[in-house]
């Protein structure tokens, strides 16, 4: 099972039957793979759907049809089509269970960075501002390090930031990570990880919960 | 009634140097492919752009600032566009990136006469840098002003000759609220209907905002990110 499997299967367990989630681009996409058994969950795409469904068949690709990664999607039934604006009030109207994204930096007061790198990158935040300010629960799904080796989870972000004090919960290959007033409280280790293995790989301070345990994908 | 044009040309020949634009659609899904083309057969410039990507290099208004159109860009996403990048980075091309959803209600506001509006998007980031903030409650807000443009191009799906329209899936996205937010409202369909046909609980779009509709041709609808699911069963 490769890191990012790992994290898909993780939160994948969080969901409750009947939650509306948004899926960021990327990582969180693989996520919608491994909805556990007798939990319907619909997902959103900023772009102005409710019901994703899978990857189409040759036959079944329609351009009209996709999601806000421009991937072509399908339809399940009961799912529903809205523009823009609507999609945006839903957002950010606090009717969204959970928004689920990646990032590139994520700090101790829950500061999440992961739209720019000034002077190199001109994509643009897209809709991860208002997912951020509006959703009820926001979850971090990133690797835990750089490809360098860099720690993403930081005392502080360096990047300019998406969200003030908007992330939720962090969970990586390594962790699961719930941001709290008082810090990063570290609340389950992948297996043979050690809490001080852990740190060890992590810029920020990690509070130790009493009640750490393994964590099962 | 009849606000039927007969060409894209037509459609788009008061359109002048230096207006405002904004133009529907999200990445390749649902933009005016046909107006796209007559306004670069135009070869009008100093443009300002209100759309929520910029097409990719060749297509969509990749096309426009490939013909030095564009002068100014309000939008939330251009990662698909490395020529824009490159202009940017250059100093060549003024680009505001705002997120969607605030793009979204500020072309809704304008269409609605609202004159501005508080949301809690990007506060405690460079969106809000400069801005009026309020607190109402126990939470800070970023005061946002509508947007207008001078026009708007659009695709829909179907419309009749009053300019009711209905859109297919996704590619709704940003045409409805624009239609409501521009001076001059030219909206591109697939198909041309008579009044009555469209179901009237269904219209998306009134007529009421939209100025002139036009007939697409041979539309290319090309797929940015072809995702097909693996061992092709359902």
């Amino acid at each position: 099972m490769t890191g990012k499997e790992r994290i898909a299967r993780r939160i994948a367990r969080e969901f409750k039957d009947g939650f509306y989630v948004n899926l960021g681009i990327g990582l969180p996409t693989m996520i919608a793979g491994y909805i556990p058994a007798g939990i319907d969950v619909m997902f959103q795409s900023e772009n102005g759907m409710l019901g994703v469904g899978g990857p189409p068949t040759p036959e079944q690709e329609d351009p009209d049809l996709i999601n806000a990664g421009k991937q072509t999607v399908t339809e399940i039934p009961g799912c529903s089509f809205f523009g823009s604006e609507e999609s945006f009030a839903m957002i950010r109207g606090g009717h969204m269970d959970m928004s689920i994204l990646g990032a590139m930096q994520v700090d101790e007061k829950g500061n999440l960075a992961n739209w720019t790198i000034p002077g190199k990158m001109v994509k643009g935040m897209g809709g991860a501002m208002d997912l951020v300010a509006g959703a009820r629960r926001v979850i971090v799904a990133m690797e835990h390090q750089t490809k360098e080796g860099a720690s993403r989870i930081l005392r502080q972000c360096t990047l300019p930031l998406t969200g003030q004090s908007v992330v939720h919960d962090i969970v990586t290959e390594l962790c699961w990570i719930h941001v709290t007033p008082e810090g990063l409280v570290l609340t389950e280790v992948a297996e043979g990880l050690s809490a001080a293995d852990v740190q060890a790989r992590t810029e920020a301070r990690l509070i130790v919960s009493p009640e750490l345990r393994e964590m099962t994908v | 009634m009849n606000k039927v044009v007969s060409s894209a040309d037509e459609a788009v020949a008061d359109i002048a140097s230096g207006s405002t634009i904004m133009l529907g659609g999200f990445g390749l899904c649902g933009i005016p492919e046909n107006l796209i083309a007559a306004l670069v057969r135009r070869g009008i410039t100093g443009l300002n752009t209100i759309s929520n990507n910029m097409g990719v290099d060749g297509f969509g208004m990749g096309l426009m600032l490939e013909a030095g159109m564009i002068a100014s860009h309000v939008g939330s996403y251009v990662g698909e566009n490395r020529r824009l990048e490159q202009l940017v980075l250059k100093g060549e091309l003024d680009l505001t990136l705002i997120p969607q959803g605030t793009l979204a209600e500020r072309i809704r506001a304008g269409g609605a006469g609202i004159p501005a509006f508080y949301v809690p998007t990007g506060l405690g980031t460079v969106v809000a840098e400069g801005k009026e903030t309020r607190k109402i409650g126990d939470r800070t807000y970023v005061l946002e002003h509508a947007l207008h443009a001078d026009f708007a191009l659009i695709k829909a799906w179907k419309g009749d000759r009053l300019g009711n329209l209905v859109y297919r899936k996704t590619a709704r996205n940003f045409n409805p609220a624009m239609a409501t937010a521009a001076d001059l409202t030219i909206a591109e369909v697939e198909e041309l209907v008579e009044p009555g046909e469209l179901d009237p609980d269904h219209i998306v779009t009134p007529g009421i905002y939209v100025n002139r509709i036009l007939v697409g041709e041979k539309y290319l609808k090309p797929i940015e990110s072809k995702f097909i699911r693996a061992g092709g069963a359902a």
